[in-house]
């Protein structure tokens, strides 16, 4: 994957990501956070794009950058007297050093391993992946369709107070 | 009583003494109508030799072919490979090319739109108020939106004091990328898309999601509690009409087979019918789940210009109040591209492209569609917010499945057997015009089964009924 | 390491691991370090992404490069983690307010006994 589009792309998103990681880590305030993680979704979804990954892109940009950002805003929203910085507790050492030792593994195996070469013909994926989910994998799609039934109906029903029961007619 | 009757005020003598349109081109004098005669001539005279070089099939595919402006970049493509540069820098001019002259063709579409469509909007909805709108600037008001620029932007900018400084100065620009994103995968011509997707449709409902993000940038960085408050109601709005939107689009990508927008009018055309004659309840719910989305009326309830300022946007001064504003316009026409892309039959007319340039008649159904949105604006007060949340998630979106259902099963019936395409379209189209129809009643049966819908009495003059008293006693 | 320039200007799959294994361990770091609930919610969906990057990476540079060209399992697997990840999003969420509203903090340092 030598062509010089991939290349530059692959190299700004992949600073992007780290970047905006880095300053998720390190902002001062969690709304900030927020908007960070966000720009970091979308980058991903810039190297899903140089990795052929189409259709995951998009869905990552839908999922992730559209909807799970808004239930996270949501969230600070509906916590008003919870504190809004972005502080680190004593544990934030231990989680350095680990997240340090991870990367320096996943690094090294990375550097060391003598990996393959790309796929050769890597085309539009939204087909096939179709095709798997209602064919191969049928069965684990409508059991995530049931999990997210259950994430669904069980989110309404942990947050709900007794006082949402006088729903009567139309509103 | 003299048999002429003098109006006395200014306006109705204005409309007493309007002549027709042919009246006055007749009135204009010699030299003039004798210019507009030749052109008018000479238009004949260009169209029958343009006529005579489609039906033999001379201009197809040459770089001066403008029916498609590809041409033109397929034969520029031509010329850079062939010429003798290093092979990288051909190719990377052979991308960049196109590249910069497709993003300065989207640009100066939604720009040139942004320069005369507040003068169109205002005027437009000025005649359907009975008045005239803005017509002191220039000639026929044409200036008002250089007027309109120019005094956002000598406005003394204003940031309210506990703003949050990163995310204060993001949304007038994070609220505009998507405008223009979204122009990306829709196809002017058979060759003239900018970036014909393989996950068009993906690409168009992300896209609408990202709206959301910098609405609620807007509203938190305003330190305002009302701004706050439009911005929650924004996006309770938006993200509740992404849904109709997802599923509309769906029924489209069902019947058409793929997700690129190229397939789906070329679809359309091979058909020979338009999207909105099979799924019209899809169509319907689209158009209005995107006014929802682009916050315009009926559904602006996050900015409505009378109730809460501006909504999101109040604490904005200067041109970012005016680059809001501007996104609501190019959302609209983003929103006409896209309704006539995947219902109206994109740049194709049943043929008549291979005359027209697709493009010409692309921005024609835009601007119907865009007509269509004034019109609504003009006429439709607002909706309350829980009307319009109630609306979509009662009603939008479990309709919208069902047809989705139905969609899915003719489709699938479409593609195993081989029928005339007057046979099945008309069809499909019966079923599902019927279905819509007959499960919208039973719905809206089924919701209201409880409330009383017999409407209330009508009002009476305190006066005629005998004083407060009487009244108090007659309505108990 | 004579092919420096083949290293920085190809891009295989290495270079997409280090990515992922970096965007991993910063989603670590961010989880077990930060003191809002929604901070560490933030860390685990970047550990989500990390772990989503490493799989399309695999998806893409597969062992038979000709003939498995158009095996998209990992895509899929893909699918079913972004589901996944929003279910557990919006369920954790949900129990952070729930705290929120017994305790008036979603500050971990404050929500470490049971009882109150």
């Amino acid at each position: 994957m030598d062509s010089p589009g991939i290349v530059i792309g692959f190299y700004m998103m992949a600073g992007l990501v780290l970047g905006s990681g880095t300053l998720v880590f390190l902002a001062r305030n969690l709304l900030h956070a927020l908007a960070f993680l966000v720009i970091s979704f979308l980058s991903m979804a810039g190297l899903f794009l140089t990795l052929s990954a189409d259709f995951i892109a998009m869905a990552q940009i839908l999922i992730y950058a559209g909807s799970i950002s808004v239930l996270m805003v949501f969230a600070v929203m509906l916590t008003p007297l919870a504190s809004r910085d972005n502080g680190n507790t004593i544990y934030v050492i231990p989680g350095l050093l680990a997240a340090g030792g991870i990367a320096t593994f996943v690094g090294f195996l990375a550097l060391d391993t003598n990996w393959y070469g790309p796929a050769t013909d890597f085309s539009t994926t939204i087909d096939l992946i179709g095709n798997l989910l209602l064919g191969k994998y049928v069965l684990a799609f409508e059991i995530a369709s049931v999990l997210l039934l259950f994430a669904l109906v069980g989110a309404i029903m942990l947050v709900q107070t007794s006082s949402t029961d006088h729903e009567e007619g139309e509103g | 009583m003299s048999g002429d009757i003098r109006p006395a005020t200014p306006m109705s003598r204005q409309i007493a003494e309007h002549q027709s349109l042919l009246d006055r081109t007749l009135a204009l004098p010699r030299p003039v109508l004798g210019i507009l005669s030749l052109m008018l001539i000479g238009f004949i005279i260009s169209q029958i030799l343009v006529g005579y070089l489609v039906i033999s099939g001379e201009l197809d595919g040459k770089w001066y072919d403008i029916r498609d402006l590809g041409n033109a970049m397929v034969s520029l493509d031509g010329v850079i490979q062939n010429s003798e540069m290093d092979s990288r820098i051909s190719s990377a001019l052979a991308y960049l090319v196109p590249t910069l002259l497709g993003a300065t063709g989207i640009v100066s579409v939604v720009g040139g739109w942004l320069l005369i469509g507040p003068w169109v909007e205002r005027r437009l909805i000025a005649k359907f108020q009975i008045r005239q709108g803005p017509n002191r600037t220039g000639p026929f008001g044409l200036l008002q939106t250089l007027a309109d620029a120019l005094k956002l932007m000598q406005k003394e900018i204003i940031i309210p004091r506990g703003a949050d400084r990163l995310l204060y100065f993001a949304p007038p620009i994070a609220v505009f990328i998507p405008a223009i994103l979204g122009w990306a995968p829709i196809p002017w011509s058979p060759k003239m898309s900018y970036a014909d997707l393989d996950v068009g449709v993906l690409f168009v409902i992300a896209i609408s999601s990202l709206g959301v993000l910098a609405v609620f940038m807007a509203g938190w960085a305003s330190n305002n509690h009302y701004s706050l408050l439009g911005a929650m109601r924004t996006i309770a709005m938006m993200i509740s009409y992404e849904i109709p939107i997802s599923v509309s689009l769906l029924a489209v990508v069902l019947l058409t087979g793929s997700t690129k927008l190229s397939e789906i009018v070329i679809w359309q055309s091979e058909h020979g019918v338009w999207l909105i004659m099979l799924i019209p309840f899809a169509a319907l719910a689209f158009l209005f789940a995107s006014t929802a989305e682009i916050n315009r009326t009926p559904n602006d309830i996050g900015e409505a210009e009378s109730e809460i300022v501006a909504g999101f946007y109040t604490e904005y001064s200067g041109m970012k109040a005016g680059l809001f504003m501007g996104v609501e316009l190019g959302n609209a026409i983003l929103v006409g591209a896209l309704m006539s892309t995947f219902f109206l039959g994109g740049y194709t007319l049943f043929g008549l492209e291979n005359w027209v340039p697709g493009y010409l008649i692309l921005a024609t159904k835009i601007g119907l569609v865009y007509f269509l949105f004034v019109w609504i604006r003009a006429t439709l007060p607002r909706f309350r917010l829980d009307q319009l949340m109630g609306f979509a998630w009662k009603f939008l979106i479990p309709v919208s499945i069902a047809l989705m259902f139905l969609t899915a099963i003719e489709s699938s019936i479409l593609v195993r057997w081989d029928v005339p395409n007057f046979l099945s379209m008309g069809v499909i189209a019966l079923v599902n015009i019927g279905a819509a129809a007959g499960l919208t009643f039973a719905w809206v049966k089924l919701l209201f089964r409880d409330t009383d819908l017999s409407a209330p009495p009508p009002p009476i003059l305190t006066r005629e009924m005998g004083g407060l008293q009487a009244a108090k006693a007659l309505r108990g | 390491m004579t092919e420096i320039s083949e290293l920085i200007f190809e891009i295989g799959l290495m270079h997409y691991l280090i990515v992922s294994g970096s965007v991993f361990a910063l989603g670590t770091a961010i989880a077990l370090g930060k003191r809002s609930a929604i901070a560490v919610l933030m860390g685990i969906e970047l550990m989500l992404n990390g772990s989503i990057l490493a799989l399309l990476a695999f998806s893409r540079f597969p062992q038979n490069t000709s003939a498995d060209a158009g095996l998209v399992d990992g895509h899929v697997f893909v699918v079913f983690v972004l589901s996944v990840a929003a279910a557990e999003a919006a369920v954790a969420l949900a129990l952070s307010v729930l705290v929120y509203r017994k305790r008036e903090t979603v500050d971990l340092d404050r929500i470490n006994l049971m009882r109150w």
